[in-house]
C-alpha cells in the first residue's frame, strides 16, 4: 500500500523551506540515513527553486505541486509547475570545461546524481512535472533489515 | 529565518570572510555576492572564504561562489576557500570545480598563499 502526502504552494522562495520540512520527515518516517536524507532533501529544494523560478517565472499566481509517495523501501517525488516546458536535453552539461565556470545549471545535475531517477513529463492540464525516485539501500537501515526482510504481502 | 553571516576580517594582505549559515538562493547568495564586489571595489584582492560554519549550499550557493570566483579573477584578484565542509566538498567535487578553485584545511597555509 502506498502512502502519499501532497502539499501546494505558491511560487515564492521562502517555501521552499517548508518543503524541505516536508521533506526532512518524510525521509526520517523511511530511516534513510543521515547523508542520503541530506542529498534527497537537496534534489528536492533544487526541484521546487526550478519549478518557482523556470517553470512558473515567480508567477505567485501560478501554484508548485509537490507529493511523495512511500511504497515500502521507495520514495518518489513528483514536482509539478505550471510553466511551458522545457527540453532537458538542451540544458548544458556542467562538467564540460567551456561551462565549469558558469554559475548556472548545477541544479539538475545535482537531483540526477543523488536519485536513482529522475525524469521530466509533460501534465496533461500543463505544466512540467519532474519525478524523482530514491530507494532506501539496506546500509540506510538503521539497525533494521526491512530492505532484506520478506515482502509483507 | 536561514541567513547567512559574513565577518570580514584582515590576516596580512589576505581579507578573510567567516562565513556562518546558510548560501543558498535568495538571501545567502546576494549577501556573499554584494559583500565580495564590495571588497574588491575597496581594494581588497586577496580573498579567503572561510566556509567551516556554513551548514547548508545549494546549487546558487555554489554557483556564487564560482561567480565571486571569477568576478574576483577578472579583477586581477584570487579568491580562495578555506574549511570546506564535506558536503560542499561533495558539491564542488561533483561538479569538477575542486579543479577550479584552491582550497585549504590551514588558515595559515592559506595565507601564506597569496604571497607577500
Amino acid at each position: 500500500m502506498k502512502d502519499s502526502i501532497e502539499l501546494t504552494i505558491e511560487s515564492k522562495f521562502e517555501y521552499v523551506e517548508l518543503a524541505s520540512s516536508v521533506t526532512k520527515n518524510v525521509t526520517d518516517m523511511l530511516g534513510f540515513d543521515d547523508d542520503t536524507a541530506n542529498w534527497i532533501d537537496l534534489s528536492v529544494r533544487e526541484s521546487v527553486i526550478n519549478a518557482i523560478k523556470h517553470g512558473n517565472q515567480l508567477s505567485i499566481d501560478k501554484p508548485v505541486d509537490i507529493k511523495f509517495t512511500i511504497d515500502g523501501d521507495t520514495l518518489t517525488v513528483y514536482v509539478r509547475d505550471r510553466g511551458v516546458g522545457f527540453n532537458p536535453l538542451l540544458i548544458p552539461d556542467p562538467l564540460d570545461p567551456e561551462n565549469l565556470l558558469n554559475p548556472n545549471g548545477r541544479g539538475i545535475f545535482y537531483m540526477k546524481t543523488f536519485m536513482d531517477e529522475v525524469d521530466f513529463s509533460h501534465h496533461p492540464d500543463g505544466g512540467t512535472v519532474v519525478r524523482m525516485v530514491k530507494r532506501r539501500s539496506v546500509t540506510d537501515d538503521k539497525g533494521e533489515l526491512a530492505s532484506d526482510g520478506p515482502p509483507d504481502n | 529565518m536561514a541567513h547567512l553571516t559574513i565577518n570580514e576580517r584582515n590576516a596580512g594582505n589576505v581579507t578573510i570572510l567567516d562565513l556562518s549559515g546558510k548560501i543558498t538562493i535568495g538571501e545567502g547568495s546576494v549577501q556573499l555576492r554584494d559583500a565580495v564586489r564590495k571588497l574588491l571595489e575597496q581594494g581588497h584582492k586577496n580573498l579567503l572564504i572561510d566556509l567551516g560554519q556554513v551548514d547548508y549550499v545549494d546549487s546558487s550557493g555554489i554557483g556564487e561562489l564560482v561567480s565571486c570566483y571569477t568576478t574576483t579573477k577578472n579583477q586581477g584578484g584570487q579568491l580562495k576557500l578555506l574549511n570546506l565542509t564535506k558536503k560542499i566538498k561533495d558539491l564542488l567535487s561533483i561538479t569538477k570545480l575542486l579543479t577550479v578553485f584552491e582550497t585549504f584545511e590551514s588558515e595559515s597555509e592559506a595565507v601564506s598563499s597569496f604571497g607577500g
